[in-house]
């Protein structure tokens, strides 16, 4: 173990400051937090907002605790949250596994890339929303379990990101670094695993975080069309048939799945965290 | 150890060695009419303008990159061969270290893809890193560690597979002039101890002249050998021996050789 650079006073310093960064880090939130309020609630007055436009946020708290027959709107979110993560969950599997290979598949063969790369930039440009509801009602009918065409739905916009991203950690090899790989006369397989591979992890992440997001929409997406019966996307669909009677509802709903979002993302970035602990920070 | 290297084997041929790069009007010729030989257990410097080709050359006996006409036999081989049977280990002028390896692990690298037996590799891997006096750092990642601790665990690297060769492609261009001072004892040190052949390419002329017993002086592009001067400054050399008034001569037949090279080609 080196020498320590502090002595027990600095060290001492040091401790305080990080303290309170974090201490800046709960005010910043606290601040962000407390300006949105102030945007919305002045939003409302200013330009003479019905309830039906854009609810006060007390109407929202309230809707989360409304009971219901099946009890309160909070624990029926949850629980249709936790259903929606979980096909969320096994699309980002699915299309991160996919995206990994394809861009596997690319690094090793130029022509394959410049084969199928424009049909694989083609088939995000397509609109999800209408090609959702031929999935959901195309694969119900194939008798897959309900859960699995969203699942698809939600890899459909996972995979692209990894692709990119892995073929960008992949490419971002130096020559120096592949020089020295054969100067020891490194096979094929060897330069993948002991290079190009762990070269590839923080552009893997990056495109983790923004399809661990990107799996969430996905999924709500596939619970938009007529049919299906559970996850935060079909109760959006209720919130907003009954917004005039309820609108603090729809905007429950809409903050249940943000919150999904967000977790998801986080549980990433954590993973991020543990895994590349060799960034220079 | 101070053995007279222009006595022993050749380890290194190269004969009308030409390079070409590219085709038409981008035609590049890097290297024309070439012909070098170097001696098993030799120091032996490669100096010259950026672009005369001495990198090249190097690369050209590493079999990173392959002539275009001529012969090059390395060990009595092919530089295939030669790359294939992992008879040398080389330093590129960045440390290129794996960031997401710790140091131990980054020496340990080669020892990994050349499949030596693992138990071995523990005690080469300290072996190396004492001998570069970096024993405290075995768990440190490549950023924790300065310009030139990074280049000392790039050669612990180069040589923990024991390569009969070693070759540097200006491995202290990068570092500041105390740093570059100290890695040349410490390079000699090593070389003193282990015996291998060492190329080296530099453009810097103390360098050239302190380390090695000949100097090998490039024109510019298209690159040629222009004259290889022989360096009879003792060995073991020290701190003094830059000081010493033979030093500056022989420094100064290099620069004058090259001044000459560089005014026929303009």
């Amino acid at each position: 173990m080196a020498e320590s650079l502090t002595s027990a006073p600095e060290q001492a310093l040091v401790g305080g400051v990080l303290a309170s960064s974090g201490l800046r880090k709960g005010l910043t939130i606290v601040g962000a937090l407390l300006a949105v309020i102030v945007v919305w609630e002045g939003s409302i007055a200013l330009f003479d907002l019905p309830e039906y436009k854009l609810p006060h946020l007390l109407t929202i708290l309230q809707a989360f605790v409304e009971p219901t027959p099946k009890g309160p709107v909070y624990q029926l979110l949850l629980r249709d949250a936790l259903y929606t993560g979980f096909e969320a969950v096994a699309g980002f599997l699915i299309g991160g596994v996919l995206g990994f290979l394809l861009a596997v598949l690319f690094i090793h063969s130029p022509l394959l890339e410049r084969g199928l790369l424009p049909y694989v930039i083609a088939s995000q440009t397509v609109p999800i929303i209408a090609v959702a509801p031929m999935v959901v009602v195309g694969m119900g009918q194939l008798g897959a379990p309900p859960w699995l065409s969203k699942a698809i739905i939600a890899a459909y916009l996972t995979f692209f990101p990894v692709t990119i991203n892995v073929l960008r950690g992949f490419t971002s090899v130096e020559r120096d670094a592949l020089d020295l790989m054969r100067s020891y006369a490194a096979t094929k397989a060897q330069i993948f695993f002991k290079l190009r591979l762990p070269a590839s992890v923080p552009y893997l992440f990056t495109a983790l975080k923004i399809s661990a997001t990107a799996s969430v929409i996905g999924a709500i997406i596939g619970e938009l069309p007529v049919g299906s019966t559970r996850g935060l996307g079909v109760q959006i669909v209720y919130g907003s048939q009954f917004n005039t009677f309820n609108p603090g509802f729809l905007w429950a709903t809409i903050i249940a799945a943000s919150l999904l979002g967000m977790a998801f993302y986080g549980v990433v970035a954590l993973a991020e965290r543990f895994l590349v602990r060799w960034r220079h920070p | 150890m101070t053995t007279n290297p222009s006595s022993s084997t050749p380890i290194i041929e190269i004969r009308n060695v030409h390079k070409v790069f590219g085709s038409g009007p981008d035609r590049v010729v890097a290297l024309q009419d070439v012909n070098l030989t170097i001696h098993a257990g030799e120091f032996i410097s490669i100096v010259g303008p950026s672009g005369c080709g001495k990198s090249t050359l190097l690369r050209l006996i590493s079999d990173l990159l392959q002539a275009t006409q001529g012969e090059i036999r390395v060990n009595n081989k092919t530089p295939h061969q030669a790359r294939l049977d992992r008879d040398y280990g080389f330093v590129f002028q960045a440390p290129t270290l794996y960031e997401w390896r710790t140091v131990h692990r980054n020496v340990r690298l080669p020892l990994e893809v050349m499949q030596v037996e693992r138990s071995q590799w523990g005690e080469r891997v300290a072996k190396m890193l004492s001998m570069v006096g970096l024993d405290d750092f075995h768990n440190h990642y490549p950023w924790q560690l300065s310009g030139g601790m990074q280049q000392r665990v790039s050669i612990a690297r180069a040589l923990v597979f024991d390569p009969p060769m070693l070759l540097m492609d200006e491995p202290f261009g990068a570092l500041d002039e105390f740093t570059r001072e100290n890695m040349n004892l410490e390079l000699l040190r090593i070389w003193e101890q282990m015996g291998k052949t060492i190329v080296f390419v530099t453009h810097s002329i103390p360098e050239a002249v302190f380390l090695s017993s000949r100097v090998v002086v490039m024109s510019p592009r298209p690159g040629r050998i222009a004259s290889v001067v022989p360096i009879d400054l003792p060995y073991p050399r020290t701190f003094e021996t830059r000081e010493s008034e033979r030093y500056f001569e022989l420094m100064t037949e290099v620069r004058e050789t090259l001044k000459e090279e560089f005014t026929k080609a303009v």
